[in-house]
Formats: structure tokens, C-alpha cells, sequence
């Protein structure tokens, strides 16, 4: 059996994969631990608890033998996430945040999980468990304390493909054959493989829409001969799943596409940056690869190009949002913090290792092996004139058919909104909290780079949702998930939450709502990345596009008295001490 | 010898060679390009306070991250600009606990003086008043949390002889702290965590018995601004005496306050006695008036709302009063009183009155009476209680710099506030 072409990767490199090992030891990591890492890399023990406190899935205290990670996005929380928590609560004896006194569970929150169309959901000891209720968490604690492993209990997590376009139009999501991109490339030199990714005018699919083509021969001019093709797995935008589904049906697409991109570019090694709440997914790529060797299209003289040399390994995370941030998942790659570095150079200059480094996502690649097999002329067929082709979208929240729907670029968004049965559509949120929010009365605007260019969420709710509520959990989401680098991310979602928060107690004056805008407009203009610039995106759409809700929760400033100021609240804790 | 090459700032052409820093261009061309975190020999920048941020080529960037190159367009003092650096500035004010009064660094503090060239009188954000620890375990360090502003500085510069990082960035979002590594800390020099103290642009680091303290007058920010060399910046004004002047009428109140700004309004000495020729103190402790008797021109508000009695007093004055202005840090945004802001109301009266080494054994009250004053859950800000119209810096604020603005304000007299008069502690 052909074993991976790539040498082990330098120790420094691999901090997450040790603290990983320690982590799954014990079920949390020891100073022992710390202090081994620290000796082991001839670095302070500062360091290695820098990396630690910075990925949620890291515990330096024991978390419990069965971990349990509930999903606090605000799909699961209109679904019944409060009543689920308590479930697992009084179940497991665990505090929230914390073990229960024998130290048997664990029970902390957990950003989304990607499993949006089957919310309240969680992952225990890493394994998905989904459409949660209050039975459905007795039962499955009563049997894990009667021994049985988590993993046999797991949900068999469906797809949901809902909607492809007719017409054999479909492109991800179309019967797929291992190596059928692979095989097209010895007919192409690796400048054509660029041009067909231009010609087919392929963009980012992780949601920047940058060029791929441009990318891709940015990497392919450095004259470097160490280079990486880096595929993002990390898809943590809260509603997104769009890459689960893409890997877990067709695994081989993507690692196709990031073949074809090691031809074009020249690289020798292609990592897979998975998340970890994707755990569950790892067995199957690992088998996929093997798959890959055994068939000859990982390996040496790929296809039968002769000298072409590639190969495929998986780096998981460690739960952390950023590391969606394409500079921040090189750091992470490489063991240390996930924060996303300086613009100083781009990652096909200096990328993984100061090596050029084309960074793409899961459906970036999948598009890219689909563009080699079915030829640039059935791509243009399909999509807008300005987008060629289809864009993968997850639906999820108030609609009777969440799931995944492949759309031709230009569909209008009342089209989509009918076809996952919208119930009473009022707020739709467009590619995750970094994305905009729009009302669902507008439903000839079209999903296209042009108009709503989605990176792949939408979620619908309906008018009984408080926008209030989706907003606040949003600005938790970047309040904790901001890597705390630069000033206008770390305090700015701290300060709007202080905002919505006097909104909330009914403090808030007019003003107020006009200053939410002029912050969040500072935000997007000194944030070193894309978190923090696009952080105050649905804030600021929601005070445009619903003025109504908002004005009716505005006070009276009554001639400069602040009638609003609450007295008796202010009060309160002295009242305390009243004999 | 190297090329040169043209690039603009502002309209302006300068002639410089490739590949420099902008920040270092513009200062040595006598355009101040505020900035906290650049340190000109760290490259890459750190890139991490964002207060140099610029219009470059047309785009939002921060100017310590641009090399200088043909073509550069960069546009630094269009007011947007200013203001967005002022607000990257309030916001690190807000985000920490930064009591200027109270601090070693006071005077000599990066941050505070990048605060005075914007003339940062106010806040726009809420202080966010996070509970933050000081850590006095390391050997010769104590490091005040309350104080860092994660510049990254120290993470990346102070290390050991053999090479090994002190500081670290530890947790992330707005949990993220510098983390100390207490063994390499200990391995260090004196000249070595001296030399991290002074690296640190605020007074997060310092260094167990030794001083940073120096006597007011003599410290880096306290008489000349770094701007006083560009061009274009306004110079002191002689004052405009607006002829006949019409007699005004002031009051003014010390609410959760030390007095010291009502002593520095006394410090004009010899011209209280002009001022009281042109104008009446109604209700004020300086004359022991208790009620209002008329409407007032001014009402000059000292420290800020710790009890439901300042409440009820400030709104009272807001209602007497047509422009009400706050005087000092503590009627700005709480000053210091505010300390207790981080810690929940009960603990500071528990702390004060029942496990005091003072307190009485049986005794275990907390005072608590309809005719007291009830202790609000922590010090309000004049401005979150009622509208204020003006604010003025400073703990106290110089007597010149009080009255200067009284005078404006009363008879629109106009006067420039020179940079050694607007201060914060």
C-alpha cells in the first residue's frame, strides 16, 4: 500500500497535534504537558499557554470524560438551545461551563458546528448529536453512563441536498467519479490549468471572491520550489455547511481540486486545515487519501506526469473562528496562535513556512476539479453573465427545508425563500453574521456577486424573532472570537455589546442608534482583517433596513434629563443591605 | 546611492528613497502620524493599535504597515481621518482602566499623550470598567493589566539572554492579556526588566523599586507637543476682550468629587477678584448658597454620580442652568472613584464595613437610612445622568485652563488652551 510522499513536518510545526495528544490523554492538558511542549520546542511555557488559551477545545482544567459542546448560535438558540441546556444539565450534574463533581461529563458552549439544518445540536467526545430535546439528552446520557461509547450513539448526520437546477446544470452535486479531473490534467501544462480557472472566472468560495486564477499564478511565478496548496476546512461561519456536505459526499472532489492546483502551481504538498468540530469527517478524508495513493493520483507521477509529485494531510484545529481567516490559519498551521498576520506579504509570496502558499476553500477546489472535468464551456453555460456557474448555499432557521441548495448565480432570493418553505419570512441573513441581513419583502434581489453575494448561509427567521436577540448573539459570537490583536476588533464588539445592551434595558435614545453606525463604521475601517471589518456588518444593516423596530424602542431624552436613566436599577444593590 | 523617489502626503510632494516607513518619512517631514504600537526597528510593524490609520491610495490602512514607494498617495489630517484615529484612541481609553491621577507613568505615558494632540476631552464609548488583575508574582515585575493596551511590543522584544519570550498574548477576544512567563521573568537582568519598562508605551510594566515617577514640568508630555514643529498648527491667540462685558451669573457643585477642582478654580488667585467683579455665584460651596435663586448662565459640575442624592442635585442644575459644563476627570467619566467600577457594589461595602482591620467586633452593619443617600451599583458619568454641553480634561484642570473656558462660554471671549494646560491628571 503506498504510503504519504511527505516528510514529517518539522516539530514546531505540529504544537496542536501534541497538545491534541494531551488533551485526548486525559481529557485536559497538565503542566507536565505544558512544561514537556515548552522543553521539547526550547520555548517559555508562556508560549505553549498562549496557543492553549487560545482555541476553545483546549482545557488546561479537566473537562470531563464526555465532553459535551452544545452550539449557542442563534439557529440552535430559536430551536430550544436554553431547554436542551438544562436537559443536559440536570442529565449530567455538569455545570455549565465546567464538569459535574466525578468529573464523568463536561458541559461547555460552543460556537456553530455546522450543523445548522438540525439544530439544537452538540458534539460529544466529538461526535454529532442533533435535533436535541429534552428526552432525546436523558436517553443518551442514561446510556453513556451505562458504558456505551459515544460514538455508537451518534446521529447518522443526513445531507439534506434539497435543490440542484435542472437541466443536468448541477455541478457539485452531480454523480462524481474518483480521478475524473485528475485523468484531464496531463493534456494541460500548468499555465493552462490557470487559464482555465481564469477563463471560467472562478472566485473564492470561502466568501472574499478573490480570483482564483490570479491567485494561483501569483504562487505559480515565485521562484521558490518549496510551495503548499492549503485547503480551508474551517468553515465556522456560523450557518454555514455547505463544505460538510461537499466532504462528506464527495471527498475526492476536493482533494482533485487541490491536485490540479499543485500542477498549476507547483507545489509538493497540499495540508487539509480541518476544524475540529468536523472531527467526525476525519476517518473518511483519511480513507479517501489512501484511496487517492492506492488509485495513483496522490503519489509520485500523478496521472502519469512524469516528475509531478503530491500529497494530501489533514491538520485539525482546535475551535477558533479566525482561523477561517486564510493568514490566520497559516499561524495555525504552523502551531502557534491563530491570528491573522499583517499584510505584509500575501500568502502566495510568503505563506505556510514563509514558503508561497495557495490558501482556497473546500468548495473553491471542488469547483476547480469540476471546471477540469466537465471544460470551460458547460461552466459558462450555467450562472449569471457576470458569475459563471453555481454557488452552494446552506439554508437554515425558519423554513420547513433546511439544507443544502445548489443555485445557479441570479437567483432571486424570493425564489430560494419559496424553495425551502419559508415560514412567514421576515429578517434573512445573508453568508453568517459577518454577512447582511435583508428583508425578506425583498425578494427580487438577486443572489449574485453582484447584488447578495454569498458566501454560503442563509438563515430565515420569522417576525416572531427579535431582531434584538440576533443581533446580540451575533456580537457575542465576535466579541469572544476575535483573536484580540488589534484595537478596534478586541474593544469595538466589546463597546457595540454595551450598546445593545442599553438598547436591550430600553436605555437607548436616537442617538444612540446613529452612534451603533458611526462605531461600526470605525470598526470596518481599522480592523487589521476581515473579522473585525465585517464584524459590525449585520448591526449596521438591521438599524437601515428596520427602522421601525428600532425607533419604537427609542426613549425620550426630555429636554437633556436622560428620563431614561434608571434610578431604582442603580439602586438595587444597595437596597440589599436595607435592615 | 539610493533613488529617489516622490510621494505625497496630503497634497504635498516629498522627495525620499524607497522602501522606508511612512511613519518615519512623515515625521521627519513634520507631518505627525499619531501612533502607539510602532516602534521603528520591530519589522514587520506590529500593526496592532491601528491609531496611525491613513487613507492610502485610497483605501483605510494603517500608516506604519506602508513602505514608502513611487506612486504613494497618502492622504493623513482630512477631518474623517482625525476623528477615526481619535475614536482608535478612546476606544484603548475606554477598554482599559487608565486612572491617569493614579499612575506611574503618568506624564511620560504614550497613550495619555496621544490622548492631548487629539485633544481628547471625552469619550464617545462607554469605559467598559473590566475587571483586571494586577500581578505582583513575578520576581522584579508587577504588571498592571488594568493598564496594557496589547501593543505587542514587549511580546515581541523582551527575551531572555538564551532567546526565550517573556510575554505572550494569552486567551483571545476581549479576554485576550500579555501573559508574564514568570521563570524567564526571572532570569532577566535589572537593565533588561528596566529596559521592558520603559519599552512599555503605558505603566503596565514595571519594575519593583524603581521609580518612573518624575516631578510634574519635567516629564516627556507635559509642556510641548510633538506637533508644535509642523506646520500649520495654531499657536496661542491673544485673547479677544469682547468689549463692555454683561454680568453672568455661575453656580457650581461638588458631587462625587475631592474639592480639588473647586481648589484649582480658586487658583486664578488675584483674578477671582476681576472675575467677581462680572459675575454672581448663585447656589456654590464657594459661597455656601444652598438653593438656587435664579436661572444660571453656567453651572460648573465637579465629580460625577456616585448616590442618588448627586443624581437628584445633577438635575436639579440641569434644570437652572443653560449650559452645564463637566469639570474634571471624575464628572467626565467617573475618575477616581470610579476604581470601584470593576468590582461589584457589594464587595466594596463589605470590604469597607464588615472585614475592615477597623471594624468593631459584633459590629456588622453596613450603614443603611431613609435619610442617607442610597449607593448607586457603581460611579456614573455626569453625561450618562444628564445632557453636558462642555467638558474639561483634567484632575483638577488648571485654574487657566477653567476659566478660559468659562470665559469663552460667557462672553464668547476666545482663547487657545495651550498643550501644557490640557491635561489629564
Amino acid at each position: 500500500m503506498p504510503t504519504s510522499t511527505i516528510p514529517a513536518p518539522a516539530s514546531g510545526t505540529q504544537l496542536l497535534d501534541q497538545l491534541w495528544a494531551c488533551q485526548n490523554a486525559r481529557g485536559y492538558i497538565r503542566d507536565e504537558d505544558v512544561e514537556a511542549c515548552a522543553a521539547a520546542l526550547g520555548i517559555s511555557e508562556i508560549e505553549i499557554e498562549g496557543v492553549i488559551s487560545f482555541y476553545h477545545f483546549f482545557h488546561r482544567r479537566p473537562a470531563g470524560r464526555f465532553t459535551i459542546y452544545l452550539n449557542n448560535s442563534i439557529v440552535s438558540e430559536f430551536k430550544g438551545f436554553e431547554r436542551v441546556k438544562a436537559a443536559f444539565e440536570s442529565a449530567t450534574g455538569a455545570v455549565w461551563n465546567g464538569t459535574d463533581p466525578s468529573g464523568l461529563f463536561g458541559l461547555y458552549p460552543t460556537a456553530c458546528i455546522g450543523l445548522s439544518d438540525q439544530e439544537p445540536a452538540a458534539l460529544i467526545n466529538f461526535q454529532p448529536f442533533t435535533n436535541l430535546n429534552s428526552l432525546k439528552v436523558k436517553g443518551i446520557i442514561a446510556q453513556v453512563k451505562n458504558g456505551v461509547p459515544a460514538e455508537s450513539l451518534a446521529d447518522e448526520i443526513p445531507d439534506h441536498i434539497r435543490y440542484v437546477p435542472d437541466g443536468d446544470k448541477a455541478i457539485f452535486f452531480r454523480p462524481y467519479h474518483p480521478g475524473s479531473a485528475v485523468v484531464k490534467l496531463p493534456a494541460y501544462s500548468p499555465g493552462q490549468v490557470i487559464d482555465l480557472i481564469r477563463q471560467v472566472r472562478l472566485t473564492g468560495r470561502g466568501g472574499a471572491f478573490f480570483p482564483t486564477g490570479l491567485k494561483w499564478e501569483s504562487c505559480a511565478r515565485q521562484t521558490n520550489p518549496v510551495k503548499y496548496i492549503v485547503c480551508n476546512a474551517d468553515e465556522g461561519e456560523p450557518g454555514t455547511f455547505k463544505d460538510r456536505v461537499l466532504m462528506k459526499t464527495a471527498p475526492g472532489l476536493m482533494i482533485e481540486g487541490m491536485i490540479a492546483a499543485g500542477y498549476a502551481v507547483g507545489a509538493q504538498q497540499g495540508i487539509i486545515y480541518l476544524r475540529a468540530e468536523y472531527t467526525w469527517l476525519k476517518p473518511k478524508l483519511d480513507k479517501t487519501i489512501q484511496q487517492f495513493r492506492n488509485l495513483g493520483y496522490l503519489g509520485e507521477d500523478i496521472a502519469g506526469i512524469k516528475g509531478f509529485q503530491f500529497d494530501v494531510r489533514i491538520q485539525l484545529g482546535a475551535g477558533a473562528y479566525v482561523c477561517g481567516e486564510e493568514t490566520a490559519l497559516l499561524n495555525s498551521l504552523e502551531g502557534k496562535r491563530g491570528e491573522p498576520r499583517t499584510k505584509w506579504f500575501y500568502p502566495t509570496e510568503k505563506g505556510f513556512l514563509d514558503c508561497p502558499t495557495v490558501v482556497n476553500n473546500v468548495e473553491t477546489f471542488c469547483a476547480a476539479a469540476r471546471a477540469l472535468e466537465l471544460g470551460a464551456e458547460k461552466i459558462l453555460q450555467t450562472g449569471a453573465p457576470d458569475a459563471p456557474g453555481t454557488k452552494v448555499l446552506s439554508v437554515s432557521g425558519d423554513c420547513r427545508l433546511p439544507g443544502i441548495y445548489e443555485v445557479e448565480w441570479g437567483m432571486p432570493l424570493g425564489k430560494l425563500l419559496d424553495l425551502c418553505q419559508a415560514d412567514d419570512p421576515h429578517f434573512v441573513q445573508i453568508s453568517g453574521p459577518s454577512g447582511i441581513c435583508v428583508p425578506a419583502a425583498q425578494r427580487d434581489r438577486l443572489i449574485a456577486p453582484s447584488d447578495l453575494s454569498c458566501g454560503g448561509a442563509v438563515m430565515v427567521f420569522n417576525a416572531d424573532r427579535d431582531i434584538l436577540r440576533i443581533l446580540t448573539n451575533f456580537n457575542d459570537f465576535f466579541k469572544h472570537e476575535s483573536c484580540g490583536v488589534c484595537t478596534p476588533c478586541r474593544a469595538g464588539n466589546f463597546i457595540l455589546q454595551r450598546k445593545l445592551e442599553k438598547i436591550e434595558k430600553g436605555l437607548a435614545y436616537e442617538d444612540d442608534f446613529k452612534e451603533l453606525i458611526a462605531w461600526g463604521n470605525i470598526m470596518k475601517k481599522t480592523s487589521r482583517c476581515g473579522l473585525g471589518r465585517t464584524a459590525p456588518n449585520t448591526l449596521i444593516a438591521a438599524l437601515e433596513q428596520f427602522p421601525a423596530y428600532f425607533a419604537a424602542k427609542a426613549g425620550n431624552k426630555g429636554d437633556g434629563l436622560n428620563k431614561n436613566f434608571d434610578l431604582e436599577q442603580a439602586e438595587t444593590a444597595y437596597d440589599q443591605f436595607a435592615p | 546611492m539610493a533613488k529617489t523617489i516622490t510621494i505625497k502626503i496630503d497634497g504635498r510632494e516629498i522627495p525620499t528613497e524607497p522602501g522606508r516607513n511612512l511613519v518615519t518619512v512623515a515625521a521627519e517631514n513634520g507631518i505627525f502620524i499619531p501612533s502607539l504600537c510602532f516602534y521603528p526597528h520591530i519589522e514587520p510593524p506590529l500593526g496592532t493599535c491601528r491609531v496611525c490609520t491613513c487613507r492610502i491610495n485610497g483605501h483605510f490602512g494603517p500608516a506604519c504597515m506602508e513602505k514608502t514607494r513611487e506612486g504613494l498617495e497618502v492622504e493623513v489630517n482630512t477631518p474623517d481621518l482625525t476623528d477615526t484615529r481619535k475614536a482608535l484612541v478612546e476606544m484603548i481609553f475606554a477598554e482599559g482602566n487608565h486612572f491617569c491621577p493614579a499612575c506611574e507613568k503618568s506624564g511620560d505615558c504614550d497613550l495619555q499623550h496621544m490622548g492631548y494632540e487629539m485633544g481628547m476631552s471625552k469619550l464617545r464609548f462607554p469605559h467598559l470598567f473590566k475587571d483586571r488583575l494586577i500581578d505582583f508574582n513575578p520576581k522584579r515585575m508587577v504588571i498592571e493589566h488594568n493598564r496594557c493596551v496589547k501593543c505587542r511590543r514587549c511580546v515581541e522584544e523582551v527575551l531572555t539572554t538564551d532567546g526565550r519570550r517573556v510575554f505572550s498574548f494569552c486567551n483571545r477576544g476581549n479576554e485576550t492579556v500579555v501573559g508574564i512567563d514568570y521563570d524567564a521573568e526571572a532570569v532577566l537582568s535589572e537593565e533588561q526588566a528596566v529596559a521592558a519598562m520603559h519599552l512599555c508605551p503605558t505603566g503596565a510594566i514595571l519594575v519593583k523599586g524603581k521609580s518612573l515617577a518624575r516631578p510634574f514640568g519635567d516629564r516627556r508630555f507635559d509642556m510641548e507637543s510633538s506637533k508644535i514643529a509642523a506646520p500649520g498648527q495654531p499657536e496661542e491667540k491673544e485673547a479677544q476682550p469682547a468689549g463692555e462685558l454683561e454680568r453672568k451669573t455661575i453656580a457650581t457643585i461638588s458631587l462625587a468629587g475631592c474639592f480639588g477642582c473647586h481648589m484649582s478654580m480658586l487658583d486664578i488667585d488675584l483674578g477671582f477678584l476681576d472675575l467677581i467683579e462680572l459675575v454672581d455665584f448663585n447656589k456654590s460651596p464657594l459661597n455656601d448658597i444652598k438653593e438656587f435663586t435664579k436661572i444660571c448662565d453656567v453651572g460648573l459640575i465637579e465629580g460625577g454620580c456616585c448616590s442618588s442624592e448627586n443624581v437628584e442635585v445633577l438635575r436639579e442644575f440641569r434644570k437652572k442652568c443653560k449650559l452645564l459644563v463637566a469639570v474634571g476627570e471624575c464628572s467626565i467619566w467617573g475618575g477616581l472613584p470610579a476604581m470601584r467600577n470593576m468590582i461589584p457594589l457589594e464587595e466594596c461595602l463589605e470590604e469597607a464595613y464588615l472585614n475592615s482591620m477597623s471594624s468593631e467586633e459584633g459590629e456588622f452593619t453596613v450603614p443603611y437610612h431613609e435619610d442617607l443617600p442610597k449607593i448607586l451599583d457603581k460611579v456614573y458619568a455626569c453625561s450618562d445622568i444628564v445632557k453636558i454641553d462642555y467638558f474639561i480634561p483634567g484632575c483638577p484642570p488648571t485654574a487657566t485652563h477653567i476659566w478660559k473656558a468659562v470665559r469663552n462660554l460667557l462672553w464668547n471671549e476666545q482663547y487657545s488652551v495651550l498643550y501644557s494646560e490640557f491635561k489629564y491628571d
